[in-house]
């Protein structure tokens, strides 16, 4: 078992006899559509099994196959983050994870078997939030791969990697493989931090969680689901009025559980259970595990082939349909001009520590390159100036006769929104 | 790994560093400032500081609601504007889309939400309600029959349930300004 492909290397303890002979078939001579910077042999197997570090975001249905791939792949220094623990509903999908875990974190859990199953690995994992981490810790990776459920998540994610591009670094620029599945549907895609489209860019082309009219689900309920959304969308308000629902709360559940089976009851609907009730408040989407293990091995061929510019990788969005036979269907998703977190522009403002918050904007609607008509100006803690409305405006009124040094650090940003804008403009202040 | 810092530097978009305002945060303050409501609607900040909580009042100046005040709750989170705002009904008012708990009828505050919608579309959507309330998607179903069968008597009991009047048992509130 512990066989060693090269004896007396230390970087290659654990590796067993053969571990490489497909992946370096690919790796130790270039193909005809191979990358002109792609070092074919020793050089691109020592940074991908030495040097390169991986994060991967999620250690649910998507992640356990994510680490999985990577660790096979031939990544030995991974990182994961997941905030969760483990549920006895995980288990029919999330193969890391065993009876004995339930309760415990993902990211532990999971880090441990992958090392102990594949010898040579280390995962690093942490158990928490993404937003516990400074960019300082996300800017040791080489790459991200995100296997997230939470669209909140990856959104923060995805502005994170492009605040951190810094024009005179080239290592800031983290590629982003974000992979997600709903059912049977599922994409894949490589975001280039402000050089593709990013994950901001695309929000309107998400599918939204089904929502009833509420005068259906109050009037005329047809379907279990309209009497679960009747129980905590109406009845959990009336009767706990300010008091919060949990959805992780069993007794909670359980409450909308028995309000929404009376309710079936009373209309002749069948179909509510216990387990339907948790989907419909959590807005729980079927996990399929095959649909996890195909998004999840794209993710991962596109993050070898950027690690090792093996092959060309993809530009930028892989969907995958697999409600009616299989259909999938690659292509460039456009980066939008109007995004506000990679779109809108960045201009550097030097201006005395005397200048006032009324003359930076007057400056700003008479440059000649920017002519802003009523611009609102705000940092990313407070509101300097609004426009609009009346009371906001009277309330920001008074930082009109302020200096800006007084509200905005050296080095500091100001965002701009004005309806001549497309979206925002960002200023760097800097004082002279 | 492969060279994208190459790719970039062909690209004129070097200095595209940008602050950690959030892009929620972003488009709430450009939603807010660029508002264009009528006089018969207001927006009031109780923490001028915090803009992802106020409330609207709107003022009809025509139909039936004309004469009274009617406030809303608004709570936008921070997935907006993939979420929609959260919007309630203040006072407990006698309308068809409107129920006794303040959960308003209208389609784009749920079913029908997109992000390329704005706070300016859903109150105009609101003071839509006030002008041509709908029988059709009742919320307050006593109401919503009124209208259909009577509207003269409909309008009759908007009046007085504006005025903090008792309504076929409900006693609504003063709404009149
Ligand atoms: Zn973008």
């Amino acid at each position: 078992m512990a066989a060693v492909v090269h004896p007396g290397q230390a970087s290659h303890l654990g590796d067993w006899a053969g571990r490489y002979f497909h992946i370096d078939q690919v790796l130790d001579k270039p193909g005809p559509r191979t990358d002109p910077s792609f070092l074919a042999g020793d050089g691109v197997k020592k940074f991908l099994r030495e040097e390169c570090k991986i994060l991967v975001i999620g250690a649910g249905g998507l992640g356990c196959e994510i680490l999985a791939n990577l660790a096979l792949l031939g990544f030995k220094d991974i990182h994961v983050i997941d905030m969760d623990t483990i549920d006895i509903s995980n288990l029919n999908r999330q193969f890391l994870f065993r009876q004995k875990d339930v309760g415990q974190p993902k990211a532990t859990v999971a880090a441990e078997f992958i090392m102990k199953r594949v010898p040579g690995v280390k995962v690093t994992p942490y158990f928490g939030k993404i937003q516990d981490k400074d960019d300082d810790y996300y800017m040791q990776f080489n790459l991200v791969v995100c296997g997230l459920d939470s669209i909140e998540a990856r959104r923060w994610m995805n502005a994170t990697l492009v605040n951190l591009v810094d024009p005179e670094n080239p290592e800031s620029l983290k590629p982003l493989i974000d992979g997600g599945t709903e059912g049977f549907k599922g994409q894949a895609r490589v975001i280039l931090p402000t050089v593709t489209s990013c994950y901001e860019c695309s929000l309107d082309m998400l599918n939204k969680p089904t929502a009833f009219p509420i005068c259906t689900i109050a009037n005329t309920p047809r379907l279990p689901e309209h009497c679960i959304e009747w129980a905590s969308v109406l009845e959990w308000p009336r009767i706990w009025k300010d008091k919060k629902m949990d959805t992780d709360d069993p007794e909670h559940i359980g409450w909308l559980y028995g309000v929404a089976a009376a309710r079936a009851k009373e209309f002749k609907i069948e179909g509510v259970t216990w387990a339907l009730t948790q989907g419909v408040v959590k807005n729980i989407i079927p996990a399929i595990a095959s649909t996890n293990a195909i998004i999840a091995a794209a993710c991962c061929n596109e993050a070898f082939k950027i690690a090792t510019s093996s092959a060309a990788y993809l530009n930028n969005y892989f969907m995958l349909i697999g409600t009616d036979s299989v259909y999938s269907y690659t292509f460039i998703h456009e980066q939008r001009p109007e995004c506000p977190v990679c779109g809108g522009e960045s201009v550097e403002i030097s201006i005395s520590r005397d200048f006032t918050v009324e003359s930076l904007i007057e400056m700003l609607t008479e440059k000649q390159h920017i002519q802003i008509k009523k611009p609102s100006l705000s940092t990313p803690t407070k509101q300097i100036y609004l426009q609009a409305p009346p009371q906001l405006e009277a309330a920001t009124r008074p930082n009109l006769e302020k200096k800006v040094s007084e509200l905005v650090a050296d080095g500091g940003e100001v965002t701009v929104t004005a309806s001549s804008l497309p979206f925002s403009l960002s200023l760097r202040i800097t004082y002279t | 790994m492969i060279k994208i810092w190459s790719m970039k530097k062909n690209e004129e978009a070097a200095n595209k560093k940008k602050p950690k305002t959030s892009a929620a945060q972003i488009r709430v303050q450009k939603d807010l400032t660029e508002l264009d409501l009528p006089a018969t609607m207001q927006t009031n900040f109780p923490d001028p500081a915090d803009l992802l909580n106020f409330t609207l009042t709107i003022t009809p100046d025509e139909g039936m609601y004309q004469g009274g005040a009617f406030t809303f709750s608004f709570v936008i989170n921070t997935n907006y504007p993939h979420d929609p705002p959260k919007v309630k009904c203040l006072p407990k008012i006698y309308h068809p889309n409107v129920d006794l708990e303040g959960n308003v009828c209208l389609n784009i505050l749920r079913e029908d939400w997109k992000p390329v919608l704005n706070l300016n579309s859903v109150m105009v959507g609101l003071q839509y309600l006030f002008l041509e309330p709908n029988a059709e998607d009742p919320l307050n179903k006593e109401a919503a029959e009124d209208l259909r069968r009577n509207r003269d008597a409909f309008i009759a009991n908007v009046r007085s349930s504006m005025k903090g009047s008792t309504v076929k048992g409900i006693t609504y509130e003063r709404v009149t300004v």
